[in-house]
């Protein structure tokens, strides 16, 4: 244990002792990792935080497919599986020996109780649409599990494998939130509320990776906090670390590795489409161009994330870059209010979330339109009124905000979406997506709505999201990239 | 809790600035107090800088010969920040203490005139509202409303109310057993006449020494909802939050956390000093202990 | 007899006070803008979803039914379930309890530390060199934010020394060291406001207590002056100087709140503002609930303890 060198020394020295005996054992058989936001429960079918998933999916719960490190669907609880030629059925085959950590065999009836679980009546699951396709889903044999749908889905082996969709036994099933019961690598042992949640290795784990022999998820939401728990190795690393303004700090001290990896994360300014003058497609091209991106970047990331065009993650292969159409050009922002009729331009408000990039974001994107005459007053908003007003009731005229879900585009073709966008082009080449399985021509139809976006402007789009993660250099195995929001520690290990 | 000695009469501007000028106390605060004043006021026409100009590319400069106190995050002059800063953080201060002057000595005053239930109910709301920390008061209401400077003016005059309520009924009690207000009543007088010609008057002096106080714990509480990012609102800039935005920079721009938190300090400082000689020139017999 | 009196109508008036507190807090959560079960299974969430968490939750009934619902619970010491952690409520709080309380003491007892020799030797000093300076440094004590000064403590001895952990809480069952460890800076930051505001205070009712005929007497009786000053002076000033502990602790309770946020601290501080922005209204109604009866309550005490330490301000106290 590492002697203290406080000027009370003297007084504490009795105390010491009895740090000790539970200090000096995190050997190299463990991990703690922070995070900024704590879980407000540990089920992670039953709410959409991203800390439940975080903390939990891969390590305590597995679902039938699994999502790994590169966005790609994998066998997970499921070993192997069929699909009838017109796409209604499938047919999985679980793996056997599988065990819940409280010892209960897990076969088809836990199946077939946690998918009608996800999509009764009762449920109470965040993400009930993925579950929508279902029709049915019956148990064939023990190990044999049959999902008939009600119409094909493309995605349905992606949607299976969100955490949303993993397995639960119906005897725990009601005391996940506090003591999760999953299939994983990894069983609860305590959650210290406010502070960490405790895993050890589970000694039932069905399947062949090793895995370390303790992992704590420590929450830290303060970014100052944060930076002092990693430079004191409180935690051995922070896989999204909050304050991009530490990472250089981070990347001058040879203990530690910085990761700044890819997110699902498409950060906008949202625009109120319905709402004039944002109705007005020049009004919407003139912010565009009166918006420096990599001012964004630079001011408020610290030079962290990837100018986007639309909507449209830049790592994807569909990825058309589109960041040119409207290059920051504040004389053209101005000549286009112009000929809308605002050439001594206008008041908004631009409400923001808590996030620092919505908060930073949103003080240079205030100061930058303001150049170009339009005025905004910046409201902060929490996400619960953020919902309520901007989300639900559209009762806003801009805001910003980071869309984390994987390949999101079809959003603007809802019809009810807090945008208010209205275009039959682009909800056409949607369809004709949602129809098309040959990857090449769904490509090109990728990068068609994506142009559709930028041509209407729809909304400002400013970069994708960065994963600033920093941890100890000797620690491996860590995620890079956040194709799902997820800390899986099946494959890390310390290097000695 | 004052423990100032109520006058007897009001004195004169002649009396009052021959003592203020021996008196150490209100010499160094009202130097202060006005020069923090002046730099608020000079921020209307003039600040080295303009407080909403950014400049990403020259982000976090040390402080220099050009920006004498050194650049923000996004490039922002810090000094002329701190400027307009005080600006914002006195405007809410003042108004803050207003409301609890304007509320809360009515209140009290009329309570000490009346008695019976009436006084009761007053003074009992007095307690409830005291009951609330001003803080977590202050956390609910922006809760509810939203932050925003005007928001916060109001918390924190909320919580005013109750301070000045108390003072001025203990004051005003303490009057009604003088002379000058029994002759007044017995030359017939009402309650609320008396009040107002010759109570109010006389609470004057310990108002604007409790008013001076209530002033600087009001730059405290302001900065404190501005750092925990509930108070003024981007972009006009305050003390507090330039505080809470250099957190997490201290480790490479320390400045950013130390000239705000001064700023702080210098001004409160000035303010309790003046409130201090205040007391002392208004109520001579406690100088001995001061 | 007249203490008994005056007892139970002081005690009678908190109990309404309390009351009353609970239906205006009551109040204040149901106008929260935000709705705890959209934040929960947030913006995918299906209506049918949404309804059916409402209805487990409870939120479902009329305001009023809620409201009987939630003081009959506290009333017989059940605080109610968690939202958003879906556990009791007194869970919750009791867990951050034993990092606040252990806070407010430490930073109470270091005020107390400093503030009673440093106000007893300015006294003693009276307007010489050492009180001045020490009136002086206790003005600058008071004039610094204790969340800046917190910051100042965390630059030095956090990030340029690193001998403390700048934030987070070690946990008492790493050791006792630890935690004590994790809380210094932060009761350290807490105390310097109030034990400049102590000093001051221990200074002037030790002057008046000096100023008193029978310590006169005592010194006159060939007493040693340090004797006279710690037997009788300290202990006669002591009152006015425990009259503003009391009053200064819900100033304690702000302090907290903030001091907690600024270590990251998961104390009842950051409960509260979890459980706004978590729109967590049980725990919310719960703990400020709780918060203002501590200082009802404490106020009470004070009231009761003057009113026994001076029988003239029976029934006057605040008048």
């Amino acid at each position: 244990m590492k002697i203290i060198k406080t000027g009370l020394a003297g007084a504490v020295a009795a105390l010491a002792m009895f740090a000790f005996s539970t200090q000096g054992m995190a050997g190299k058989d463990a991990v703690t990792l922070g995070m900024v936001l704590e879980p407000t429960h540990l089920d992670p079918t039953a709410g959409a935080a991203a800390a439940i998933d975080e903390v939990l999916y891969a390590n305590v719960f597995e679902g039938l497919t699994r999502i790994n490190s590169k966005g790609e669907v994998k066998p997970a609880l499921a070993e192997s599986w069929t699909v009838s030629d017109d796409g209604l059925v499938y047919t999985f085959k679980l793996h056997s020996g599988v065990k819940f950590h409280d010892g209960s065999d897990f076969n088809a009836d836990d199946v077939v109780f946690s998918l009608n679980r996800a999509r009764g009546e009762k449920s109470v699951n965040a993400q009930k649409a993925l579950f929508k396709a279902i029709d049915k889903v019956e148990a064939v044999d023990p190990l044999t599990v049959k999902l008939t749908l009600k119409s094909p889905n493309g995605s349905m082996l992606f949607n299976l494998g969100w955490g949303d969709a993993v397995m639960v036994a119906p005897e725990s099933a009601d005391g996940n939130k506090t003591k999760p019961v999953g299939t994983g690598p990894f069983k609860f042992v305590k959650w210290v509320k406010g502070d960490r949640v405790e895993l050890a290795r589970s000694d039932k784990y069905w399947g062949s990776a090793r895995v370390l022999g303790k992992a704590t998820f420590k929450f830290i939401s303060d970014p100052a906090a944060a930076f002092s728990a990693v430079m004191a190795g409180d935690v051995d690393g922070f896989p999204n670390f909050p304050a991009p303004e530490n990472m250089d700090q981070f990347r001058s001290d040879p203990r530690f590795k910085v990761v700044i990896g890819s997110t699902e994360g498409e950060t906008i300014m949202s625009i109120n489409n319905a709402k004039p003058p944002f109705d007005n497609l020049k009004v919407r091209r003139a912010m565009a161009y009166a918006i420096n991106r990599q001012s964004i970047i630079d001011g408020a990331m610290f030079g962290n994330g990837t100018p986007i065009g639309s909507h449209f993650a830049p790592h994807h292969p569909a990825y058309i870059d589109l960041t040119g159409q409207y290059a920051y050009d504040p004389a053209k922002a101005k000549a286009l209010l112009k000929e809308a009729g605002f050439a001594n331009g206008f008041k908004a408000t631009l409400k923001l979330p808590p996030p620092s990039y919505a908060r930073r974001g949103g003080e240079i994107i205030a100061a930058e339109l303001k150049k170009v005459g339009i005025d905004l007053k910046i409201i902060p908003v929490e996400w619960g009124p953020w919902i309520k007003d901007v989300f639900k009731a559209t009762n806003y005229d801009l805001t910003i905000v980071s869309h984390t879900e994987p390949m999101d585009i079809g959003i603007y073709a809802r019809d009810k979406y807090y945008f208010n966008y209205k275009s039959d082009a682009f909800k056409a080449v949607i369809a004709e997506l949602n129809r098309t399985s040959d990857s090449k021509a769904r490509y090109a139809l990728m990068g068609k709505a994506q142009k559709i976006l930028a041509d209407d402007a729809v909304n400002v789009f400013l970069f994708q999201l960065a994963k600033t993660g920093v941890w100890n250099a000797k620690l491996k195995g860590l995620w890079e990239n956040a194709p799902v929001q997820a800390n899986d520690l099946t494959g890390v290990s310390w290097a000695d | 809790m004052s423990e100032i000695e109520l006058p007897g009469a009001r004195e004169s501007w002649h009396d009052f600035l021959a003592k203020a000028v021996h008196n150490r106390s209100f010499t160094i605060g009202a130097i202060i107090t006005g020069f923090v004043l002046l730099m608020a006021l000079l921020s209307f026409v003039w600040t080295p800088f303009d407080v909403t100009e950014m400049d990403i590319p020259g982000k976090l400069k040390w402080p220099n010969s050009q920006h004498w106190l050194g650049t923000d995050h996004f490039g922002r002059d810090v000094f002329s920040m701190l400027m307009v800063g005080a600006r914002n953080s006195i405007a809410v201060a003042i108004v803050a203490v207003s409301i609890g002057m304007a509320i809360g000595v009515p209140l009290g005053a009329a309570a000490a005139a009346s008695k019976g239930i009436f006084s009761d109910v007053i003074m009992r709301a007095n307690d409830f509202i005291f009951a609330f920390p001003s803080l977590l008061l202050a956390i609910l209401f922006t809760a509810i409303f939203g932050p925003s400077a005007i928001n916060a003016m109001i918390a924190i005059g909320i919580f005013n109310i109750p301070v000045f309520a108390r003072l001025a009924h203990g004051g005003s009690l303490a009057l009604w057993q003088r002379e000058f207000i029994f002759s007044a009543r017995t030359s017939g007088k009402g309650p609320v006449r008396i009040t107002i010609e010759h109570i109010l008057p006389n609470l004057m002096n310990i108002m604007i020494v409790q008013g001076t106080i209530q002033f600087s714990l009001g730059i405290l509480i302001e900065a404190g909802l501005s750092y925990l990012g509930l108070g003024t609102q981007p972009p006009d800039p305050s003390w507090g939050k330039m505080l809470s935005e250099a957190q997490t920079m201290m480790g490479f721009a320390p400045y950013l956390a130390i000239f705000p938190g001064l700023a702080i300090v210098i001004t409160v400082l000035g303010l309790n000093l003046l409130g201090d000689g205040l007391r002392d020139i208004f109520d001579p017999k406690l100088r001995r202990k001061r | 007899m007249l203490t008994t009196l005056f007892f139970l109508r002081r005690t009678g008036f908190a109990a309404i006070t309390l009351l009353i507190a609970s239906v205006v807090i009551f109040g204040i959560t149901q106008v929260l803008p935000g709705d705890p079960a959209e934040l929960i299974l947030g913006i995918n969430a299906q209506e049918d979803t949404l309804a059916a968490l409402r209805e487990q939750m409870g939120l479902n009934a009329p305001v009023w039914q809620q409201y009987m619902h939630w003081i009959g619970g506290i009333i017989t010491g059940d605080f109610g379930k968690s939202y958003t952690y879906s556990v009791p409520v007194s869970e919750l709080i009791g867990a951050r309890l034993w990092i606040s309380l252990p806070l407010a003491i430490m930073s109470l007892l270091l005020s107390t530390a400093i503030a009673i020799p440093v106000g007893v030797l300015a006294a003693s000093r009276h307007n010489k060199a050492t009180d001045v300076s020490i009136m002086g440094a206790t003005q600058l004590g008071i004039a610094i934010p204790n969340f800046w000064f917190a910051m100042l403590l965390v630059m030095i001895f956090a990030i340029k020394l690193r001998w403390v952990p700048a934030g987070g809480f070690a946990g008492w069952e790493n050791g006792i060291f630890n935690g004590f460890k994790s809380l210094l800076l932060p009761a350290i930051a807490l105390a310097l406001p109030q034990a400049s505001i102590l000093a001051r205070i221990m200074r002037s009712a030790l002057l008046d207590v000096l100023a008193e005929d029978y310590m006169r007497t005592a010194r006159a009786k060939g007493l040693p002056r340090s004797m006279v000053l710690w037997r009788h002076g300290v202990r006669n000033a002591f009152i006015p100087v425990l009259t503003i502990m009391g009053l200064q602790f819900s100033f304690l309770i702000a302090g907290t709140i903030i001091i907690e946020n600024i270590f990251y601290l998961p104390g009842l501080g950051r409960l509260i503002f979890q459980a706004i922005t978590q729109r967590d209204l049980i725990v919310l109604q719960g703990l400020v609930l709780l918060l203002v009866g501590l200082v009802i309550f404490i106020n009470l005490l004070v009231d009761i303890a003057y009113s026994i330490v001076d029988p003239r301000i029976k029934g006057a106290f605040h008048e």
